[in-house]
Order: C-alpha cells, then structure tokens, then sequence
C-alpha cells in the first residue's frame, strides 16, 4: 500500500533513460491501437511485448509488481468475468477484453515505476509547453500526499481521544471517516496556502520567464522507442488481420 | 535584528506586513512601510522568507532542486543556477549531496534547505517567523547554526521574529519588544525574564498506586522489522508527574499512544488499575472510546486534530456527552472550564480562530472536561510563550494535586525540572 504512495525520487530503472513525454507518446499509440479493436489478437501481442518491458522498468520481483498492479489485474479479472457470465459472445472474446484492460493500463504502471514526478514535469514544461504553475503546482501537491496518509491515523486517534468512534457499527463508520476526510481537507487547505506564500516568497509566478535548472532533452533513443511501440502495434494489428478475427471499432461506424 | 514579544501582541503581524503578505483586501492598512524604497509586495526579490512549518515550505523531492527553484522562478540561465546552489547550501552548512530526497530530512534539517533556498536568491533581507517553532531543541540548534552561518558576514539583513528571544541573542545587534500599544527597544545587555521565574506551583500529598502500567510493552509498525518502540516497563503513578524523554526516533510519542489506550502494545502489555477498568477490562486500548475519556484524557501535539465541532463551549460539553454525561451536567462542566482557564469571552467563538496558546489550552480542557484519572500530554509546551507556558503548568500542577496521574512527553528542560517527579529516559 505504502510502495505505491512514496513519491520519493524514483528509483533510476533502464526505462528512465527514455524521456517522459516519448513515454507518453507511446501511450498514446497503445491506446488509440487497444481501444479501436476488439478482438483477443492485438491486446495478446501488446500484452505480451509490454510483459518483456518488465524487467526495464525494475518490475521483477513478484511483490512489488503485485503492489503496483493489484488494483489493474482485480479491474481486468472483473471486465473478463462480467463479460463472460452475462455477454453472449463467449470466453475469447471476454479474454480479449480483460487482456485490452491489463495493455491499457500498464504502460502507466511502467511510466510511474520509471518515472521521477520532477523529471516528468520538466519534460511537459521543455517539450510540450505546459504552463509551470500547472506542471509545478502539480509537483508540489504531490510531495503533501504522504503527510495527509500519516495525518489520518494521526486524527482518528484523536477522534479516539475525544470519545468518538466507530465501533462495529457501519453507517458510523462511514462518517467517521467522512469526519476524518473534511478535517483532513480543511488542513489540506490550510497547508496549500501556505505552500503558495512559500512559492510565492521565492518568486514563483511573478512574470518573469521561468528557466529550467536541471533541462530535459530528447535523444535518438526515444524516437527509437516511439518507433518500436508504433511497430509493434502494427505487428499486433497485422497479425490480427491475417488471423481473421480483427475486429476495429470505428467511431460513427 | 529580533522582534519578540507575547503571543497576539502583534509580531506576526508586523511580519506579514513586512513580506508583504497581507491581504489589501482582508485588512485596514495605515501608514506606510517600505522595502528599498518600495512597497514589500514589489520588492520580493529584494526578500527572502523563512516561516514556521517546514513541510509547506519545500516544493521538491530532491534537496538541490529545491534550491534551484527561486532561482528557476527568477529566469536565471541553467549555467548560472547549479553554482549559486551549491554556494548557497554551502552557506548553510549543508552536509548531504544535492540528490538527497527531501521527504526523509528531519524538520531542523528541512529548515536548513528552506533557508538555503532563499539564500539563493541573494535577498538583502532575510526575514524569519518563529522558525524553530515547531521543532525540538535539536532541531531549533540546527536551525540557528545554519542561520549564524549565513549571516556571518553581515551582507543580508537579518530580521528574526519569535517569542523565544534568549537562544536568539547571540546572533542579533538589536532587540526589539512588541508591548502592547507601541514598540520598546532593548539595550545590547538585555535578557528576557526567565518564564519560570517566581512560579510557585501547588504540591500534591505525594504519589500515589500506579493508575496505568506498562509491562514490558513494545510496538512495532504493521510491514517493518524494527520497532517503533522497544519492549518498556513503565508506571504512571497517581499524584504525580512522569516525564518521558529522550532523543528524536526513541518511541517516546509510540510509548505515549500505549499508555494512552489509543494503540495496542504488539508485545508486552499495559493495563490501568483494578479500580479504572471497564466492564473488567484493564486494558486501554480495549475499553470503547466513550469509555477512554473518562479515564485516561490525552492532548496531542497539533491541538486542530483533536477539535471536532464548531464552538469552544461545545468542544468542552463533547467530551461529557459522549462518556454518558447529562447535557446540564455537561453545561455546567463547560461554563467551569471556560471560566479557569480564561476562555470565557471566546465561549461561542470556533475553536480554529484562536491563538496558538490559547488553542493548546483549550486542548487541555477538553481532555479535563471529563475528569480523567490520568492524563498523557504529547510536547504541550511546544512553541509556547512565556506566559501561556506558566498558565500550563499551573495547570498540569493542579491536576497532580487532584490526584491525577500525569505523563507529559518533552523535550523541555525547564518543564521537567519544574513540574516532573520523575523522569523516563528513553534510548
């Protein structure tokens, strides 16, 4: 649970050398790929070069991919199943459609696992022009999401303190922690404004044209990586079709 | 030069006006003030802030980056920034690589960064809120060497608000007092009254059975090896005062949660005394919340948490109610609370519009509200004045010589010789 939460430095992985927004590119393609066809052909071979991805994005202990991907496997295990026990078009197309899930959702898991937040913000600001009061509010904001995980237990203790508790009882449950989350929102609040007057303090946002202390450049290799993931899409593609079960949504079709 | 002065006598405020970070629109702004002959808001550049909370001061994960961004913020060419960082935490007596992640510094060491960052900036006027705050004494040692270092060579102007003049004053030329309706300037010889000067505190009969005992008790966090706290024998005796200390990392804070029934121990035991236990059970952390504070009342360090509704009279009548109080019973208990501890003027007032002191004292009488038998107070006189420090422990003192059996876990020295009869040291 923690493992997913450090918003720490990410650890430097093979796949940091590729630069975040070539990563975003690449997601891009896998998408429009994945969500444009429908059958078991092209998530099995998208899932399957994303699986030999795996050791260059430092996945390669069990534990540690199973707490980064838990939450995607148990959402594709519940896509196939409802597909299978209440759709009418069988097992291999319910398969295909959990494995669309599973190629989806881990090139994410591969940028998060890959990717320092500050180096992912530089990229958006250098390349792609994003405005730095987004990109670096954004870095900012994370960097207080470990303190409201230790401030919660912190206030249902003192809820505690108070007399206030739960129980067994589960509708107040519910608003125990409905108390708990508008404490921690009001102290979120309070917080951010004070980090504002810090950035404030250091002249953040004041006109003048920010610079870029640690750069972010794009190199051959992440051409190179955009190329391979458009490759193996067509790959995916084309064998589908020769297959005979490709099956393309197309929007307005 | 230093600002210093009582808690409300107007110092923060003096020291917003000086960022120029008070709202135009939220406050009544007469005469004038300028920075190098422009107003504070204009001359940021010229301005270099160093506030209370480290947490909500630093905007990176890593410890250089951190540094760089004013200068980031200030359009300095790439070449230019990694020097004037490494002069800059240089100046501060920065001791870790500029990778170093900020997440797992210690707050003096947090504070450090925060005034490296600034430095960077070259301000000609450095201005410090109560830095060390929210720090331990440690952490406030690192705080004031670091800033020492950075104004050694007199080329910023240093101006330091805080309550807490003494640890201040070798650093400062001047000394200047907020009393109320105007401003008095100190000599260079001046000190400060010593808060525990001519404090007489009422003795309690002489200690009595232990109320809550630990045995052997030790805790560690659920996923990691080490404990958080070692297994520990301690004994809450009534009648007296037990001091908990010890360096940071220690278990102090995880020792103070056993004995206060809001964790339970994962080896050894802690138990409260025959005549405390509920439906038979002794141990705390087993009795049912409503239960708990009509036994064992605890106060946290950050008073907001424990406050949960909209009105100091209701804040005090809560803790009545929920341990099965009747409302009257509960009223009366209020009105009595508000009336000792001074509050009564701010009966109907919401508890987050308070002072800093006066917060921590409504923290105390809500956790006195339903007379427990014992009482754990986690650093209660952090970041305290002089006066709301003595208001403090007079109360504690009382609550001894009414027989209850108080744990106060500190890093304050004058607290423990004061008030303590006896003291855990922790290692």
């Amino acid at each position: 649970m923690t493992a997913s939460l450090a918003l720490g430095p990410a650890p430097d992985v093979p796949l940091s050398r590729v630069n975040p927004v070539a990563q975003l590119t690449a997601i891009a393609v896998v998408t429009v790929v994945l969500l444009t066809s429908l059958d078991v052909v092209t998530p099995s071979v998208v899932v399957l070069a994303e699986l030999c991805l795996l050791p260059a994005a430092g996945l390669t202990n069990p534990r540690t991919l199973w707490l980064r991907t838990w939450p995607l496997l148990i959402g594709a295990g519940t896509v196939g199943l409802v597909n299978l026990l209440l759709g009418e078009s069988g097992a291999v197309y319910a398969l295909g459609l959990a494995l669309r899930v599973v190629g989806l959702a881990l090139p994410g898991v591969f940028l998060v696992a890959s990717t320092d937040p500050v180096r992912l913000a530089d990229a958006l600001t250098v390349h792609w022009r994003f405005p730095a009061r987004f990109a670096v509010g954004a870095l900012a904001a994370l960097r207080l999401v470990p303190l409201l995980v230790a401030e919660f237990e912190s206030v249902r203790l003192a809820r505690r303190t108070r007399g206030v508790e739960a129980g067994r009882n589960p509708v107040a449950r519910v608003r125990l922690v409905a108390g708990i989350g508008f404490t921690l929102l009001v102290g979120a609040v309070r917080r951010a404004g004070r980090l504002a007057t810090a950035m404030d303090a250091r002249g953040f946002d004041s006109g003048v044209t920010r610079t870029n202390a640690r750069g972010s450049v794009l190199h051959a290799r992440d051409a190179w990586f955009v190329v391979g993931t458009v490759a193996v899409c067509a790959v995916a593609v084309t064998a589908s079709v020769l297959s005979g079960v490709w099956d393309p949504v197309f929007v307005g079709g | 030069m230093l600002v210093t002065g009582r808690s409300g006598a107007g110092k923060s405020t003096l020291f917003a006006v000086l960022a120029g970070l008070l709202d135009p629109e939220a406050a009544e702004v007469t005469g004038e003030l300028t920075v190098d002959g422009r107003s504070p808001a204009e001359a940021r550049d010229r301005l270099g802030l160093l506030l209370q909370d480290p947490d909500s001061q630093l905007v990176m994960t890593r410890a250089g980056d951190d540094v760089a961004f004013g200068l980031e913020n200030a359009g300095l060419p790439r070449e230019q920034i990694w020097p004037r960082v490494d002069d800059a935490l240089a100046a501060v007596g920065w001791r870790y690589a500029r990778d170093r992640a900020t997440q797992a510094l210690s707050g003096g060491e947090k504070q450090r960064l925060v005034l490296a960052g600034a430095l960077a900036r070259r301000p000609g006027l450095l201005l410090l809120d109560e830095p060390t705050a929210q720090l331990d004494p440690a952490g406030s040692d690192v705080v004031r060497e670091a800033v020492a270092r950075a104004v050694a060579d007199r080329s910023t102007t240093l101006l330091v608000v805080d309550h807490d003049a003494a640890p201040w004053l070798p650093l400062v030329d001047r000394v200047v007092e907020v009393v109320d309706g105007g401003l008095v300037a100190h000599g260079p010889d001046w000190t400060p009254q010593l808060r525990t000067a001519g404090l007489v505190l009422p003795v309690a009969p002489g200690s009595g059975a232990p109320r809550v005992v630990a045995e052997a008790a030790g805790f560690t966090y659920r996923g990691t090896t080490t404990p958080a706290l070692p297994p520990t024998d301690m004994a809450l005796p009534g009648a007296s005062v037990t001091a908990l200390t010890g360096a940071n990392g220690t278990g102090k804070s995880t020792l103070a949660l056993l004995l206060a029934g809001l964790r339970a121990p994962t080896t050894g035991r802690v138990r409260a005394a025959e005549e405390l236990a509920a439906r038979g059970v002794r141990e705390p952390y087993r009795w049912r919340a409503g239960e708990l504070v009509t036994r064992i009342g605890t106060v946290f360090q950050q008073p907001e948490h424990q406050f949960l509704t909209g009105r100091l009279r209701d804040e005090l009548e809560l803790g009545p109610l929920r341990s099965g109080s009747g409302s009257n019973a509960a009223r009366v208990r209020a009105e009595e609370l508000l009336e000792r501890l001074g509050l009564t003027p701010f009966a109907d007032a919401n508890p987050f519009t308070l002072s800093g002191g006066q917060q921590r004292r409504l923290s105390v009488a809500t956790a006195l509200a339903t007379s427990p038998q014992a009482l754990v107070l986690d650093e209660p006189t952090f970041g305290q004045d002089a006066a709301t420090w003595r208001e403090l422990v007079t109360l504690l003192a009382e609550q001894r010589a009414a027989g209850c059996a108080v744990c106060v876990v500190t890093h304050d020295r004058d607290l423990v010789d004061v008030l303590a009869d006896a003291e855990e040291r922790l290692s």
